[in-house]
This record gives C-alpha cells, sequence and structure tokens, in this order.
C-alpha cells in the first residue's frame, strides 16, 4: 500500500447494508488478539473490539476512529501515549496508563479500555497481522468499506 | 526570521512549539524551562509512584523533540522580567532572549498555607514535578506515614501513588467532603469509599491547627503523628511576569479566545491563564492538560501569523482511584439557577446530567464512563437539546441520540 493511500483511507459504515451482526466486533477483537485462531482467541472469553455496533431508530452501523484531522484525543492525551502518523492516530500503549482523558474527550466514543486497563483504538490494522482493517474484510453485507472520502462533519 | 520565546516547558509550551510550525518551519524559537528536564507529563507523576510507568516513558515528546523543531531550550533558566521596550526576557543569569512574539506558560505553583509550625517538619515535599516526586519517593519506607493536606486531584493521585509503598496515608481536607472543586456530596462519598477500601484514612472538614515536628494538632481537637507531610492544599498560577509588566491579570493571565493577552505581542496558555469557559459563561482559571496543550497550540499558530481560535474550552477531567473512573465536565447550575438535573445511579456508580437553557452544560459519571466524550462533545457544541433524542441521550452516550441525518453525516455520509 502507498503511503497516500494509508493516509486518506478510513473505515466508513453503510447502515444501508448494515444487519447489526456484530461480527465486525469478533473480527476485530480477534485480529488485534496477537493469536492466529478465532476459536481460541474469543471463545467463551470477554471481546475488546475497537469498532461497537450502534442503532438508531432500527438503523443498525458500526462506529471506530474516524482519524479525524484535529484530534482532541491527541491534543488531550496526558501520557503523550497518543499521536497522529500518516493519517493514523495511533496509540503507544507502552506509554498509555489507562486515565482514560480520551474517552472523555472523543466525540465519537471511538475509543474504550482495553484487557489490561489501557486504551485501546482502531489503528486500521496497520499494526497486525492483517495489514488493512479486519472489519471490513470480514463484513458479510459489504457494509463496512475502506476507502478515502475526505473529512467527516 | 522570526524570533519567538516561550517561557515555560510544560505541555503548553509543546503545543505552542508544535503550533508555531504548523505556520512557520523556519523561525527562531528560544524556551526558558525552569525545570531542568524536557517537557513529560507532570499528571504521571502518581503513576510513577505506583510503578505504572517510568521517568523515560513520561516523557511527553519524543528525545528529539526540541532539535526535531529547531528549538533552543534553556534549562534551569528562569524568567525575571519583560521588557516590553526592548522586546526582551530578562533570564535570572541577567542574559536577555529577544522575541518577536512571546508566549508565556509559566504554568503554576503550589499554595502553602502559613501553618503555625510548619517550619519545624524535617520532611515536606509539594506534589508538582518530578523533582517534587523523586524526594518524596526517597524519603518515605515502607513503614512510613504519610500525611496529606488537601483531599483535591493532587493530595489524592498522591495517595494513590502511595497506597502500596507506605504503612499509613491520612489524608485531611478543609472541605467536608473529596475532590470538593468538581464533585458534590454523594458522588465525593463514592470516590472517597473505594479510596478507604485502599487504606486511605481521612480527616474531613478539619485543618491543621499547628505542627510540632512529626505531630500535628487540628482544630478538632484530633492529631496526626506522621514522618512524611505532603502539602498539596492547592495552586496558584504564576502571573508576576505579565503583572509586572503592567497586563491584565485576575486569578490567571487574562487571555482571549487568540490566547492574546493584554500586552502586544505576548500570548499566554496552559495553568497560568485565565479565559473563557464556554459552559459557565465566564472567564475561569482551567487549569487541565488538554486545555494547556489546546492553548498552547493556538497560541502558536497565532504567533507566527496564522489565525487559530481557542473558543470552546470547558472544565474537564477524568479520574480514577484504584479502578473506579469519575468523569466531570461542564459546569453544574442548580434548580435555584434556572439548570434541570438528571440522575441515574447504582451502588457503585453515578449519572448525572445537567442541562439548562435547552442545552448540556455539565455532567458527572462514576463507575461506568464509556462513551463520555460524546457528552462532552455535545457541551462544548452547545448543541441544542431540540436536535437529539433526549430520551436516548439520557440512557448511554451514543452516536444514536442523534437524529439518523446528523449521525450519517457525523460518521461521514455515503458516497
Amino acid at each position: 500500500m502507498r503511503e497516500s493511500d494509508i493516509k486518506m483511507k478510513r473505515v466508513y459504515a453503510d447502515e444501508k447494508w448494515c444487519l447489526g451482526c456484530h461480527l465486525c466486533e469478533y473480527n476485530c477483537a480477534f485480529a488485534n488478539s496477537g493469536q492466529d485462531n478465532m476459536v481460541r482467541a474469543l471463545k467463551d472469553k470477554p471481546i475488546y473490539p475497537r469498532i461497537h455496533v450502534e442503532e438508531n431508530d432500527n438503523i443498525t452501523y458500526a462506529v471506530s476512529c474516524r482519524h479525524c484531522e484535529d484530534p482532541i484525543c491527541v491534543k488531550s492525551c496526558i501520557s503523550g501515549a497518543l499521536s497522529k502518523q500518516d493519517g493514523v492516530v495511533k496509540i503507544d500503549r507502552e506509554k498509555c496508563i489507562g486515565c482514560l482523558t480520551c474517552i472523555l474527550v472523543c466525540p465519537y466514543g471511538a475509543l474504550s479500555q482495553g484487557e489490561a486497563g489501557v486504551v485501546q483504538k482502531c489503528e486500521l490494522c496497520l499494526e497486525n497481522a492483517c495489514g488493512a482493517p479486519a472489519c471490513v474484510a470480514g463484513c458479510p453485507n459489504r457494509a463496512l468499506v475502506y476507502e478515502e472520502r475526505g473529512e467527516a462533519e | 526570521m522570526k524570533n519567538f520565546c516561550i517561557i515555560g516547558n510544560g505541555v503548553a509550551a509543546a503545543g505552542c512549539i508544535e503550533g508555531i510550525r504548523s505556520v512557520d518551519k523556519t523561525a527562531k524559537i528560544t524556551v526558558v524551562s525552569a525545570e531542568n528536564h524536557a517537557v513529560y507529563c507532570r499528571p504521571l507523576i502518581s503513576y510513577y509512584l505506583e510503578g505504572k510507568t517510568t521517568l523515560q516513558k513520561m516523557h511527553y515528546r519524543p528525545d528529539d523533540f526540541y532539535e526535531a523543531n529547531g528549538c533552543i531550550c534553556l534549562y534551569g533558566r528562569q524568567a525575571v522580567k519583560i521588557d516590553k521596550e526592548h522586546s526582551c526576557v530578562l533570564l535570572d543569569d541577567n542574559t536577555k532572549v529577544a522575541y518577536d512574539s512571546l508566549c508565556i506558560a509559566t504554568g503554576s505553583s503550589p499554595f502553602v498555607p502559613p501553618f503555625a509550625g510548619l517550619d519545624t517538619v524535617a520532611n515536606k515535599f509539594s506534589f508538582m514535578t518530578i523533582d517534587d516526586t523523586l524526594a518524596l519517593e526517597k524519603a518515605i519506607t515502607k513503614d512510613s506515614k504519610v500525611f496529606i493536606i488537601g483531599a483535591g486531584l493532587i493530595g489524592l493521585k498522591c495517595a494513590e501513588g502511595l497506597a502500596g509503598r507506605v504503612s499509613e496515608i491520612t489524608v485531611c481536607d478543609l472541605a467536608d467532603r473529596v475532590l470538593s472543586s468538581i464533585l458534590d456530596g454523594d458522588c465525593a462519598a463514592l470516590m472517597q469509599k473505594r479510596l478507604e477500601q485502599h487504606g486511605v484514612q481521612f480527616m474531613l472538614g478539619d485543618s491543621v491547627e499547628h505542627f510540632d515536628g512529626n505531630h500535628a494538632a487540628m482544630k478538632s481537637g484530633a492529631a496526626v503523628d506522621f514522618d512524611v507531610l505532603v502539602l498539596a492544599v492547592g495552586v496558584r498560577p504564576n502571573t508576576s511576569l505579565l503583572k509586572d509588566a503592567g497586563g491584565e491579570v485576575n486569578r490567571g493571565i487574562i487571555v482571549n479566545d487568540n490566547m492574546e493577552t493584554s500586552l502586544e505581542g505576548i500570548y499566554a496558555a496552559g495553568d497560568c491563564t485565565e479565559g473563557n469557559d464556554i459552559s459557565a459563561g465566564r472567564k475561569r482559571v482551567l487549569a487541565i492538560l488538554p486545555n494547556a496543550y489546546m492553548q498552547g497550540h493556538c497560541a502558536g499558530v497565532n504567533m507566527a501569523g496564522g489565525a487559530a481560535v481557542f473558543d470552546n474550552a470547558i472544565p474537564m477531567n477524568s479520574i480514577g482511584f484504584f479502578g473506579l473512573h469519575a468523569m466531570t465536565a461542564g459546569s453544574y447550575f442548580t434548580e435555584e439557577d434556572g439548570g434541570e438535573l438528571y440522575e441515574e445511579r447504582e451502588a457503585n456508580s453515578i449519572k448525572r446530567l445537567y442541562m439548562k437553557d435547552g442545552v448540556l452544560t455539565g455532567y458527572i459519571m462514576i463507575g461506568n464512563v464509556d462513551r463520555a466524550g460524546i457528552y462532552t462533545a455535545l457541551i462544548r457544541e452547545k448543541t441544542p437539546l431540540r436536535d437529539v433524542k433526549l430520551d436516548v441521550l439520557k440512557k448511554n452516550p451514543t452516536l444514536a441520540l442523534f437524529f439518523p441525518e446528523t449521525c450519517r453525516k457525523k460518521l461521514g455520509g455515503l458516497i
């Protein structure tokens, strides 16, 4: 993938096609588990996805980090763990101390507490073995797309 | 080439450097740093005591930050005077730093009330800086009895940081509850309980009458024997440089939404300032890290000739003790002030939403704090409550509180 592609692409939900099946949450949790067997990684355990499905007037859609042009989470991070690099809002989980200030400020509700108490967020699967968003790849109805659209509102 | 000077080397200064560089890649930037440390995360000092971070990890920016941004950082230097006429800052070694624009980012200092007999206490510390923290760490042993004066954010984070490392911790405060600046009685009681479960003892509504060595006689008649004293009563903005130069100062340095002070060419950012709190509709000192960065960045952009505005500051805090998180934002108006309160509570959680004049003005959430930022954004953006689904809003912060069309727009819409 070219640098310019990484810079501009984001995950978008197309609620017209979203079934509300929550598979994106499972694919996300698995992709970021570092394991190679989905059953072993997720079965009978609480899962920690970085994308979540919401319902609004019988419409369902998935929400994950918007990788904002001017990310307030990065500006607010008290530990310097959040940064924006090449268009992607990244978290250094070694530096994060779990103060949750990013959760206090994110207007999308896109960051969450992970298993170890530190914060987790969508990094577009660029930091794990997938290399491209697993939620998009695994969406059975193509309700999630990974593409360039410019800035959201 | 322009010449910028930043007094202070905290997060507001880092924001200012990054703000300047977003506009001007070549200007000269001189940073006057009283502390002998590169910019670090001050609020992490309690996590350091707790062993959750290290001095290295506490660096706010990468090691090459100043070099990469072409800054000269003068460590261990204090600014003593701003010479407006000659546009330069006089330092404590009698050198001068000339400037075209100046940013004052001097932060705040611990306020120590004049307790009788305080000079007889050998082991006393403030809890603001890395150096304070290292000195405190040196003074404690697993048998230490620590007495902390002040049950605010600083005092209680200190208590949490020390909890596993000393034998006894007692915290006193003049207020009748903990975290009195951000929590009311019930909410404060919940946090206090969690701290007590981890061995922290409280003496609230009480203060020290006098010290005699390692002995404190309290106004109530009680007494506290201790080995180590931590003074965390409060902080005061460092405003004297601007005040002495004739600039407008109230509790903090008065700034407008461009981070300009009343003196031309002089900006200010961070804990030393008093800017607009849009949730309260008045000027306030908002000594919180996010505002420090955003003010610094705004000042930097404007110093470098760009056009930045920071006009949606509100008080907001995320603070946790032993796994119990509290988030607070905005202003809480009582019914007498025309406010309206919505509340949900369970054994270990509370949610309070404060509304007034058709907008959300503040909230307190303890326990479940997931996605609280959606509420924070409603306050910062003054979103009219008529434009959202109030019943959904009250239940949980989710994007579903917006009508579908708005929600779609926020998430990037369709092609």
